[in-house]
């Protein structure tokens, strides 16, 4: 491999992990805009996402062969995964965090952990502890351009969760829902004034965000073939990173965050060494905020004078 | 103005608030308890509450008292017990000397931590301390050379005193903590009343306000992290010497959301609150012990309780109550 060849295989790489990485930071980055809360169970949602993904297979499985093949069940899976999730961030919001809304700022955060406390342990008691080996729904193909490898799985949850993205942004950008959302997050006071159901807008950036979090935990699944009910964690952990990389609460900087982090990541891993790959990302995370407190595109005024 | 410094002052007693016969009685229990219950395991759980009460102790002075959410708190405490642990074990340092240098070294890192996060606000500062202490950990377990990589430490010597060795069993650890603990107080809540105190609690509630009044926020700010790495740095390095080995799973960001969570639970800047805290989070796995794999399911469930029946913690400071004002005006 030639170095021009190694570095276009780590980019490729890092892409699609740094896919799933948006696809999760812009639940946190949604919630964050409209309610300032770190959503300390996000990542749990995430891995919740990716074990509905692997029961959902388990039921539907023989179903699809007879219907529509492989890419039916995806999609069915798919769908499964981010409804369940949806309905899970749903339950959180109204349960955990919505009685605390007046709450001091840290009670939440309390509830937060409490939460991805009883996610974890639901999973580890229902799914057990030990790793579970997810199926590639799809046959994999590899295609090689040299040197270079890319599967046709990175070209899936590319463009799957690129897809995801864009519908996301055209909803926020023109639905009413959605900007209701951008009211809430300018101003929460004065969207409710102007008649906006701030309890409704809010637990619908939940479903958004949650249902996004369970489309990345089905294609982290797939893409790594393995699960555990810790994956949630460190994915969760990434995620954020990627969000306040790209500027807490902005969306476009969420997915921007988590492409970088991905292949910053990517790039280190491959040219350092696996081990240091997460030191490498919080240390860019350091950087950033050291040198753009606010994050790459991030433009809200943080400091409340 | 009178009216406040009324409540100051009754905050102030909030400890001998107990009437003093309680108190003595309180002490007492404290004191005989490892001859009243002679169970071991009792006591064990004891001392491993003892070092989180330490904990808890120091993250209230940069999260109750100067209003720092700081998510990294286990690096401070990692600092600690590895200071101790090398200088141990490469130049046997005896161990209260090691409680020295650890509280030093924990507390230089602790402003290290600081220069990054000072120049952020809110709950920036919290991520930047989680990435930090994210970057420890790694380090402490990718480092092989010198920390021993996953596997740790090993052979670090017990404290001993007089000829005495404390060797493997709890009691000794017992008074220890126990002395500690009473000195941390001690110094905590004359520092929480002195001219530092009142400017980190003014920091923390109008950061522009108490600027204009002549505190110099990086300063104090500093001093509250300083402050808190120091008294970490206590807690690693008895943890340390108790172990007898030292590995970086024991500092995983989860043990930072626990003196976290001891903290707010117990109740932000209250230093009764905290240490009520810190005993009912390290003792309630315990007790759920029998309910096997369901005891930290029914721990995230309980957690979730108490915060939603007193979002203030269970004794909430009386001068947060500007804060919550805050929060409702939103």
């Amino acid at each position: 491999m030639t170095a021009t060849e190694v570095f276009i295989q780590q980019v490729a790489n890092g892409l699609t992990i740094g896919m799933i990485y948006a696809l999760i930071a812009l639940g946190y980055t949604i919630v964050y805009g409209i309610v300032q809360l770190i959503n300390f169970a996000h990542g749990e949602v995430f891995m919740v996402g990716a074990y509905l993904s692997l029961l959902a297979y388990a039921f539907f499985q023989g179903l699809a062969v007879g219907i529509g093949g492989p890419f039916f069940l995806l999609v069915f899976i798919l769908i499964f995964a981010m409804f369940g999730t949806a309905m899970l961030g749903l339950l959180i919001e109204r349960f955990a965090y919505r009685p605390l809304r007046k709450a001091p700022r840290l009670a939440p955060l309390l509830t937060a952990i409490g939460v991805s406390f009883v996610l974890q342990n639901a999973v580890m008691i229902i799914a057990g502890p030990s790793d579970k080996s997810t199926p590639s729904i799809i046959p994999v193909e590899k295609y090689s351009f040299g040197a270079v490898t890319i599967t046709n799985l990175q070209i899936l949850i590319t463009f799957v969760s690129l897809f995801l993205m864009v519908v996301l942004q055209l909803f926020i950008k023109y639905t009413k829902t959605g900007k209701a959302m951008r009211a809430l997050a300018d101003d929460r006071e004065a969207a409710s004034l102007v008649g906006i159901n701030v309890n409704a807008v809010i637990s619908k950036a939940f479903i958004i965000g949650s249902a996004l979090a369970g489309a990345g935990g089905m294609m982290f699944g797939m893409y790594y073939n393995t699960i555990n009910f810790h994956d949630g964690y460190l994915a969760g952990l990434k995620a954020f990173t990627a969000a306040v990389f790209g500027g807490i609460g902005n969306i476009p900087g969420a997915m921007i965050g988590g492409v970088l982090l991905g292949v910053l990541e990517g790039l280190g891993a491959g040219y350092f060494s696996s081990e240091w790959k997460n030191v490498f990302a919080f240390f860019i995370l350091i950087l950033v905020l050291l040198f753009r407190p606010s994050g790459l595109l991030g433009s809200r005024v943080v400091k409340k004078v | 103005m009178k009216k406040k410094s009324q409540k100051l002052s009754r905050s102030k007693n909030n400890l001998s608030a107990l009437s003093e016969w309680r108190a003595v009685i309180l002490w007492a229990i404290v004191i005989l308890f490892p001859i009243i219950d002679r169970n071991p395991y009792h006591i064990d759980v004891i001392v491993g509450a003892g070092i989180f009460i330490m904990l808890a102790l120091g993250l209230n002075v940069i999260m109750g008292y100067a209003g720092i959410l700081n998510l990294g708190y286990a690096a401070l405490f990692a600092i600690g017990a590895y200071t101790y642990a090398l200088l141990n074990i490469h130049f046997h340092i005896p161990f209260w000397l090691g409680l020295i240098f650890s509280a030093v070294s924990a507390a230089l890192f602790g402003v290290i931590l600081a220069f990054p996060a000072l120049r952020l606000s809110g709950d920036y500062i919290a991520i930047v301390t989680l990435g930090a202490g994210e970057i420890v950990r790694i380090v402490l377990n990718n480092a092989d050379p010198v920390t021993g990589g996953p596997n740790g430490l090993l052979g670090i010597d017990h404290p001993g005193f007089f000829g005495y060795n404390f060797g493997v069993k709890s009691e000794p650890y017992y008074y220890l903590i126990l002395v500690l603990v009473g000195g941390l107080l001690f110094v905590l809540r004359r520092l929480e009343f002195s001219r530092l105190g009142r400017a980190w609690i003014a920091l923390r509630e109008d950061e522009l306000a108490a600027s204009c009044m002549g505190i110099n926020p990086v300063w104090t700010k500093l001093s509250a992290f300083a402050i808190g790495g120091f008294v970490a740095g206590l807690a690693g390095c008895v943890f340390a010497a108790k172990q007898g080995t030292v590995s970086p799973d024991s500092f995983d960001f989860i043990v930072s959301v626990m003196v976290v969570s001891m903290v707010v639970l117990g109740g932000l800047g209250n230093t009764a609150g905290v240490i009520l805290g810190a005993l009912v989070l390290s003792i309630l796995p315990e007790l759920l012990r029998g309910f096997d794999t369901y005891r930290m399911l029914f721990f995230g469930i309980a957690m979730i309780l108490i915060m939603l029946f007193r979002p203030q913690g269970i004794l909430g400071e009386i001068r947060h109550k500007g804060e919550f004002a805050e929060r409702g005006e939103r």
